[in-house]
């Protein structure tokens, strides 16, 4: 859909600029001409919203940045500084620690919109990948983050994720726990390693606005998929992203901001763990250790496999997955909108991934109806393997898809029956 | 590029790869130090030994010292917890090794080759699974099912020698280097 430009410059200094330098040319085309299916849904808006959090990170995380101190002795103490006597520190922190909270619900929901509509099959296998790269980033950054305030969950999360390197002894005698050693530069988690985090932690973000832009460059040759999975047939079937999608995703960001500091005024520690108002203490581990919210599902599989080196395989592998999907899904019909059976796998993988989370926020030991929590965690480990694995590849050749509309545009002007 | 199809290389060629291999050696000696800065300084290694008093410790009591960053278990046992320790069968260990650092890579995970003397225990309170600190077992407080510690974290349970039974932990909690400087007093590292 990247077809000629339509960009007409209005002045003699923008006919001088064009044949220079042509930004302006650059940005009517991507961001006001740009054609558009005309019938994307609220589902399509968390790609507005997830650059407007990035934003919003990286403003905020600069300002923080200006009254913290990476020293093992200091950092807890700044943080609290922050809170209690920088100018408005309060309200910045909590913009940050939440928004990074509000980056991962969106960013979960458009990976769920991207599976249900089909998103990730051709032609637009390397806008998925691109996605599954700034997701990864996203994790690592937020791990590095949620290191910086160095509490009793800062020092034993670090603790815990650097020693998943350890479980390479397993393969190699002494390479995993040298890796450990490299990660941390002493014998355990101190302060090199704050130092190191807090400096990755400010690169990260800038990687992640690099890798958006080539994310964005990804989605703008094919164009936008869309709730029908049917390509775009013509200018019949779009629309210009200025003003109709500028508007609605633009209405969007407003009410996600709206429920973001909704949290940050009346909730504002909601997300986190009242552990981490505890200074980190290298000789004492909390009684139950948990990771933020949103890397529990990969915590609940990681313990629901008694084996060392298997169980960070097994959480890599669920990872590593992602990056497979665009040809594990075997169907020649995008949208699940016209899968019937698809749609009810869906389904049940959100639930899944729920279960799991849950799993992963109760100790190790607990039991619910009856249950143990880590059988209830290897049927949703086994379910989260089984859908990529099995039901993606095996759907496609067995699933009877209803009939497509003949063109996006077809069931909106043509009569109703 | 000419047409012609060289069979013989040339000199060309020749310079053309030792460039590369140049080029590439010197990317690897540059890249080198960038890597190595991120490992421990020396001033980090220098604070490796400290001396521990262990004379004030009641049976059945643990005490922990801080080690290189980690907590340092000395933990004095009962009879029961040792007669505990010595009824175990190695064979049945999941590690049989004694991961003891003063012993040989190969011995067995004996009591004797675990505790220098039988009634006090100095351990590395490192979980061998992800790295957290085990809760100490205690005839009020049990930990577990064997009398030593639990791992809260990932739920490794250890005996009263400090060797994994169960969970996910895939080695025995490590004896680090430690002598005695006099019956009450060790030196650790």
């Amino acid at each position: 859909m990247s077809g000629p430009s339509t960009y007409v410059p209005k002045s003699g200094f923008a006919r001088w600029m064009d044949s220079r330098l042509p930004l302006a040319r650059f940005a009517h085309d991507t961001m006001l001409s740009f054609p558009t299916p005309r019938n994307l849904n609220i589902w399509y808006a968390f790609g507005a919203i997830l650059t407007t959090m990035l934003l919003v990170q990286i403003v905020t995380g600069i300002v923080l940045a200006m009254h913290y101190v990476a020293n093992a002795d200091m950092a807890f103490d700044s943080v609290d500084r922050m809170m209690r006597d920088i100018n408005y520190g309060w309200l910045i922190r909590f913009m940050h620690a939440n928004g990074a909270s509000f980056f991962f619900i969106a960013v979960y929901i458009h990976m769920f919109r991207g599976l249900y509509y089909g998103s990730y099959k051709a032609p637009r296998e390397v806008l998925w990948i691109l996605g599954v790269i700034l997701y990864l980033l996203m994790v690592a950054t937020a791990f590095f983050g949620y290191v910086l305030p160095w509490g009793q969950m800062s020092f034993w999360g670090a603790t815990v994720i650097t020693n998943f390197f350890s479980a390479l002894d397993q393969v190699t005698p002494h390479w995993g726990s040298a890796i450990a050693t490299w990660l941390w530069g002493g014998y355990a988690v101190g302060d090199p390693t704050l130092n190191r985090f807090f400096s990755l932690h400010y690169l990260l973000p800038f990687v992640i606005a690099g890798v958006v832009g080539l994310h964005i460059w990804a989605l703008h040759v094919p164009g936008n998929n869309n709730p029908l999975g049917i390509e775009v047939q013509g200018p019949q079937d779009t629309v210009p992203f200025h003003p109709y999608y500028t508007v609605k995703d633009g209405f969007y960001v407003a009410l996600f901001l709206l429920i973001y500091l909704g949290f940050v005024f009346y909730a504002p520690d909601f997300f986190g763990n009242p552990d981490n108002y505890t200074p980190a203490n290298p000789v004492v581990t909390p009684p139950d250790i948990v990771p933020e919210w949103y890397l529990l599902p990969y915590y609940a599989m990681l313990r629901s496999v008694p084996q060392k080196l298997i169980g960070v395989l097994v959480m890599a592998g669920s990872l590593v997955t992602l990056a497979f999907i665009p040809w594990l899904d075997t169907s020649k019909v995008r949208s699940s909108r016209f899968r019937p059976m698809m749609k009810q796998f869906f389904w049940i993988f959100v639930l899944d991934c729920i279960v799991l989370g849950y799993c992963g926020a109760q100790s190790v030991d607990a039991v619910r109806f009856g249950v143990p929590l880590v059988w209830a965690a290897r049927v949703g480990t086994l379910y989260y393997f089984g859908f990529f694995w099995v039901v993606m590849p095996l759907l496609g050749l067995i699933e009877t898809p209803k009939p497509l509309p003949a063109s996006i545009s077809q069931p909106v002007l043509s009569p109703a029956e | 590029m000419s047409a012609t199809t060289a069979d013989e290389p040339t000199r060309r060629d020749f310079i053309y790869i030792a460039t590369g291999a140049v080029a590439a050696v010197g990317a690897g000696l540059a890249a080198w130090p960038f890597i190595d800065q991120m490992n421990p300084s020396a001033s980090v290694l220098a604070l490796a030994s400290i001396e521990a008093d262990i004379g004030a410790i009641a049976p059945g009591q643990q005490v922990v010292f801080k080690y290189r960053g980690h907590p340092l278990f000395v933990r004095r046992r009962t009879p029961k917890e040792i007669a505990d320790a010595k009824a175990v069968n190695v064979a049945d260990l999941p590690d049989p090794y004694a991961r003891n650092s003063a012993l040989p890579d190969d011995a067995p995970a004996t009591d004797a080759n675990r505790a220098a003397h039988a009634e006090y225990v100095v351990l590395l309170g490192v979980c061998t699974h992800l790295g957290c600190t085990p809760t100490v077992s205690t005839p009020q407080v049990p930990q577990g099912e064997f009398g030593g510690w639990l791992c809260h974290c990932h739920g490794s349970q250890y005996d009263t020698a400090g060797r994994i039974r169960k969970g996910p932990a895939p080695q025995n909690l490590l004896v680090p280097p430690y002598s005695y400087v006099s019956p009450t007093r060790i030196k650790v590292g």
